[in-house]
Parts: C-alpha cells; sequence; structure tokens
C-alpha cells in the first residue's frame, strides 16, 4: 500500500492572502470592454494592420501628392509627351533614369532639368500629380456613395423591420424589386443620362448601394426587437425613436463598419468601370478609373502609363479588403479560429 | 414549395416591369434626339418621329414598348448599324457572351474548389496561407486589370495567345478573357468553400465517420463534400453580378463581339436605342440567373425557403 500523507499539516503551513502583504488581483480573467476586446483581436491580424497602413499612406498621400512638386494635373509641357519615370537619387543606379529603349529621352526631348517621378503621360502631364490627384477623386467618390449608403440603408432597413407589418411588406418588396436591377445597368444608363462630374456618379452608385445595409438593419432589429430590455424600455415609456436609436443601434455598429469598409473597394471597382465606359469624371480631372482608361490605350509601348494607376487602385483595393477581413474577425471572435 | 417558388417568380416579373418603366423613362429623358442630323428639315423629322412611333402619348408608348420588348422586338439601331434590327444584333452577340462566361465561372469554379478544398485540408499550413493570399488578392484586383495584365504579358510579351478575339479560332482565343473574368469568381469560391470545409471537417458527424474507421479519401469524397458544396451555392448570386459587370469591359478589352461591347458601342456612338436593349438583355440574363439561384436554394436548404416564407 502507498502512503498518502508523508507528513501531516500545521496551522501554519498556509497563509491568507492578503495576509501576505501582496495584492493580488486575478489578471487573466479581467474585464475588458467590448473595444478593447476589438482592438486586441484586430491588432493580431497582421493584414489588416498593412492594409491599414496602406489606407493611411494612400489617404496622405492624395491629401498631398498632388502639390508635392511644381506641376499642375492639368499643365501640359509640349515636348515632354510620354517620358518614363525619373527619380533624382535613384537615377544613379540606372534605374527611374528616364531611359526607353535605352536612350535617354528626357536629352532628346531636352526636358534634362525635369524629373518626372512617374514619368508623364501622352499630353505631356506629370503622371505623379495625376495619379494622386486621381487617388483623391475616387477616395471622394467611394467614401461620399458609401456614407450615403449606410445612411439611407440603415434608416430604410430600421424603419422596415422595427415597425413589421404592412410597411415592412410593401418596403421590402421595393427593396427587392430594386435588387433584381442590375448594378451594371443602372450606373450604365445613369451615367448616360447624368451630366458627367462626381455628383452624377456618386448618386449613380447610391441607387442600388444601400439595399445590402438595409438587410443588415432589418435582420439585426428583427433579432432585437423582441427581447427582454427592449420591451422594457418600451413599457418604461420610451418612444419608438428613442428605442430604435438607442437600444437597436449600437447592437449594428460593428457590421455596419465592416460593411461600409467591404463597400468602399466595389464603389472604386465601380467607378473605374464607368471611366472605362468614358462615363467617368470629365477631363481634365482625373480618377485612378480614367487613369487606368487612358494608360490602357497606349499599354503595348508605354507600359508606365498605365502601370502606376493599376497598381495603387490594386494596393488600395487589396487594402481595404484585408482591413475589412481583420475588422470582421475583431467584431466577431467567434470566427477567429477559423 | 409553390408558394415560395410563385413568390420568386412573381417578383423577377415585377422586378422586370420596374426595368422596362425605367428603360422607357430613360429613354425620353436621354439628351438630344437620335435625329440631330442639321441636313434633315422639320417636316422629315416629324416624319421620322411619326415612323418611330414618337408621336403618341406616353402611355400608350409605353406598352407599345413593353410590348415590342417582350416579343424580341428591340428597335432599330440609330448609328451603329442604321435601321438593323437591334434583335438580330443581339443575337447573333449573345451567344459568345454567353460562352465567355460559362467559361469563366468552370474555370473559377473548378480552381476555386480545388483551392479552398486543398487549404482546408491542409489547414494553417503554407499551402493554407499561400491560397489565403491568393485568393484576397483576387477578389481585391478587378477583373479589366487582370484582363490587362494577362493581355500584356501572355497575349502581347509571350504571344501564347492571341491579344484580340480571332473568329477562326474562337474557343482557344476566348480562354485569356475568360480567366481574367474567372478570378474573382475563383477566389471567393476558394474562400467560401475553405471555411465551410473546415466548419463541416470540424463537426461531430465528421467525427463519428472517422471513428467508424472511414478512410480520409473516402469521407471526404462523400460526407465532407456534399455539406461543403450546397452553401457554395449562395455565393453564386454576387458572383454572377461580378460577372456580368467584368464582362463588357473584358469585351471590348479584348475585342470579343459580344453584347458587353455592343453596349459600349452604343455608349461611345450616342446610340441610345442599342445601348438600352443591352441593358434590356443583360438584366433578362440577370433576373433569369436569379431566379434559378434562388429556387434552387430553397430547394436545396428548406431553411431558407421557411424563413422566406415567413417574411
Amino acid at each position: 500500500m502507498t502512503v498518502y500523507h508523508e507528513h501531516d499539516f500545521h496551522e501554519d503551513d498556509f497563509l491568507y492572502a492578503h495576509e501576505s502583504g501582496k495584492k493580488i488581483i486575478d489578471k487573466s480573467y479581467k474585464a475588458t470592454s467590448y473595444l478593447k476586446d476589438v482592438w486586441s483581436n484586430f491588432k493580431k491580424n497582421k493584414g489588416a494592420i498593412i492594409g491599414f497602413v496602406i489606407i493611411v499612406v494612400i489617404i496622405l498621400m492624395a491629401a498631398i501628392g498632388p502639390s508635392m512638386n511644381e506641376h499642375t494635373y492639368k499643365s501640359i509641357i509640349h515636348g515632354h509627351e510620354c517620358l518614363t519615370p525619373r527619380v533624382p537619387f535613384l537615377e544613379k543606379f540606372g534605374i527611374f533614369d528616364g531611359s526607353y529603349m535605352g536612350k535617354d529621352y528626357y536629352a532628346i526631348k531636352g526636358a534634362s532639368d525635369y524629373y518626372y517621378w512617374f514619368g508623364a503621360d501622352t499630353q505631356g502631364r506629370d503622371i505623379w500629380t495625376r495619379v494622386w490627384l486621381g487617388t483623391r477623386v475616387s477616395l471622394i467618390i467611394a467614401f461620399s456613395a458609401v456614407v450615403i449608403d449606410i445612411c439611407f440603408g440603415m434608416v430604410y432597413g430600421l424603419v422596415s423591420g422595427f415597425f413589421g407589418g404592412i410597411v415592412d411588406i410593401l418596403m421590402q418588396r421595393f427593396a427587392e424589386i430594386l435588387n433584381g436591377v442590375p448594378t451594371l445597368v443602372v450606373v450604365t444608363l445613369l451615367g448616360l443620362v447624368l451630366p458627367a462630374g462626381m455628383v452624377s456618379i456618386i448618386f449613380a452608385l447610391m441607387i442600388t448601394g444601400w439595399i445590402p445595409m438595409e438587410r443588415i438593419a432589418r435582420a439585426q432589429v428583427m433579432k432585437v426587437k423582441e427581447q427582454e430590455y427592449v420591451l422594457a424600455s418600451r413599457t418604461l415609456g420610451a418612444s419608438r425613436l428613442a428605442i430604435i436609436f438607442q437600444e437597436i443601434l449600437p447592437n449594428i455598429f460593428g457590421q455596419v463598419i465592416i460593411t461600409s469598409m467591404l463597400s468602399i473597394p466595389s464603389a472604386i471597382f465601380l467607378e473605374a468601370y464607368l471611366s472605362f465606359l468614358g462615363l467617368g469624371v470629365p477631363a481634365p480631372l482625373a480618377s485612378l478609373g480614367s487613369l487606368v482608361a487612358d494608360g490602357y490605350k497606349s499599354m503595348t509601348t508605354f507600359p508606365h502609363i498605365l502601370a502606376v494607376p493599376v497598381i495603387i487602385m490594386s494596393l488600395l483595393m487589396l487594402s481595404f479588403n484585408l482591413f475589412a477581413d481583420g475588422l470582421r474577425d475583431a467584431f466577431d471572435p467567434k470566427q477567429l479560429n477559423r | 414549395m409553390k408558394k415560395y417558388i410563385t413568390k420568386r417568380i412573381l417578383i423577377s416579373i415585377a422586378t422586370l416591369f420596374f426595368i422596362l418603366l425605367v428603360l422607357f423613362i430613360l429613354m425620353d429623358l436621354m439628351p438630344g434626339s437620335p435625329f440631330n442630323d442639321e441636313k434633315l428639315s422639320e417636316a422629315q423629322i416629324a416624319a421620322l418621329y411619326v415612323k418611330y412611333g414618337l408621336d403618341k402619348p406616353v402611355v400608350i408608348r409605353f406598352f407599345l414598348y413593353v410590348k415590342n420588348m417582350l416579343s424580341g422586338d428591340l428597335g432599330v439601331s440609330y448609328a451603329i448599324n442604321k435601321n438593323f434590327a437591334i434583335s438580330q444584333m443581339v443575337k447573333e452577340r449573345l451567344g459568345i457572351s454567353i460562352l465567355v462566361g460559362a467559361m469563366a465561372m468552370g474555370f473559377g469554379t473548378i480552381f476555386g474548389l480545388i483551392l479552398g478544398i486543398t487549404s482546408a485540408l491542409k489547414h494553417n499550413s503554407w499551402i493554407d496561407n499561400l491560397s489565403s493570399i491568393i485568393s484576397v488578392i483576387g477578389v481585391s484586383v478587378p477583373s479589366y486589370v487582370c484582363a490587362m495584365l494577362l493581355a500584356y504579358f501572355i497575349a502581347f510579351k509571350l504571344k501564347l495567345f492571341p491579344v484580340l478575339y480571332n473568329k477562326s479560332l474562337p474557343v482557344f482565343s476566348l480562354i485569356l478573357p475568360a480567366l481574367a473574368l474567372s478570378v474573382s469568381p475563383m477566389a471567393n469560391i476558394a474562400r467560401f468553400t475553405r471555411s465551410e470545409m473546415i466548419d463541416v471537417l470540424s463537426s461531430d458527424y465528421i467525427s463519428l465517420v472517422q471513428s467508424m474507421g472511414i478512410k480520409d479519401n473516402k469521407m471526404i469524397a462523400t460526407h465532407a463534400m456534399r455539406n461543403t458544396l450546397i452553401p457554395v451555392i449562395t455565393v453564386m448570386g454576387p458572383i454572377l453580378v461580378n460577372l456580368l459587370t467584368g464582362s463588357s469591359v473584358i469585351e471590348k478589352i479584348f475585342g470579343i463581339p459580344g453584347i458587353g461591347s455592343l453596349m459600349i458601342n452604343g455608349i461611345q456612338m450616342n446610340d441610345y436605342n442599342v445601348t438600352i436593349a443591352c441593358a434590356f438583355v443583360y438584366s433578362v440574363m440577370y433576373i433569369i440567373m436569379m431566379l434559378i439561384v434562388d429556387i434552387l436554394y430553397g430547394v436545396i436548404d428548406p431553411r431558407i425557403r421557411i424563413s422566406k416564407e415567413e417574411k
């Protein structure tokens, strides 16, 4: 038989925790606020952080890039057409030295005093300035469209879901019918009818853009409105509006942000699509889409004109997707370990 | 089930009418008239208006318009091919657009499933990471950027495929455009398949199957795959939407004589009739596809049917 107790316990073998003089707080199960939780989940996601940094950098460049050199987005210098990129320091290493097909075209065209960091386009305009201006225009269009979508879609969904009954049926049928119209068709036709410009594009993008947000808002309301705490506020005499905005809205906050981040790339894409059809912002103003469409025309001879806007547009869309993915995981930790 | 399908069909019909109404109103609002020729006298313009039925009251014109559109008479082209019936132009071009779309869908589904299933089976390995990166890039990069890259590097630099559509080699010259279009479906399907498959593999009934000693390959093929593939149908809707939007620009880039390039020509040559007819054809295709997806989804997953019926 084994001996279970090698020695007996004495009274002073154990100390009460508070008598030891140390303060002991249980840290492993410390309560954290919801947003702090989200942030700590978000931090773990490298892709999302990278996406976020790239977005910030691109937004900064869109803000200051166009005014970083002496060119403006519409200043044309004849003779400087299609010059390849030339950067002051890097030219010594044989890259970005403005040569094309082995010849120094800056010298041939008498532009040795000029530096076009991203090159010049087919009309002799500075691509650096135009690309960052185009990024600014694309971002403004995308952000405005998404903000309008979110606001309208949310109000529509909240009202439809909260009131229910015949209001809900009518509003849902309308949304379903509108949803059956392909965005491509809506955007194209409105682009045709409305005068060319940023406002028209934003308007065209929002016609069907609000529907996803509406669905999320409605589904959440349906889920939440039967719960006890909503009933409690109702019995306490809270008005319908107060219930919608104070009890229900905070519950869909996370999803609103995720949906809006996911809608921005698709807004940028649709804008670019419109520009490709020739229905984008009027020249000499530029957007990423119109720069891509212009660069495409000389793709085989001067690929650098196309490459710059394509790279920035793809980076931007990629970063927004990574960022939105990270946010989704952060707001919904149940999916994290997938 | 019957109730669900009837409801879906009714909504589709309502959508169709809504689109026709919008198209009709747009026709009236279009800037300028198709007869902007300065050589025409007032009387000649009036005669043209009568000829094209533009002199009747709005309501009658709308119903005439609906009747014409639904019976396949899409009007005549004003600019691209003067007085040529648009329905004829559409008929010649519809086949090739559908072929490109179907090829893209085929490529996308096959590669997407392979990518998604392998990364789910090798969860958290380098293959998984690689395919996640591929699918994020695929979701982010617009299809026409892919098309330009493929056209530049594979067709123009390496000369493996023709840059422009070649009538004598239809399927061969459609491979690049279809690949470019398939990138976004592929990425979407891969992402979705991966997360579904991981869910299924960690479920209790798979543990049961494994505990019964069934070999992995058989378990995946007969038990895991079925339950993974069913939800993948849910992403078909958004994928088809992307395909439709992407196809028109891609047709333009590769010079494919399809509906999309016809629509772009219509826009660029101010031939409103052609643009609107193409928009109508696109809408009809879209509505039919959505109807099929919705009904399939209802057939496969009774929960959706019931929750939609409750609405």
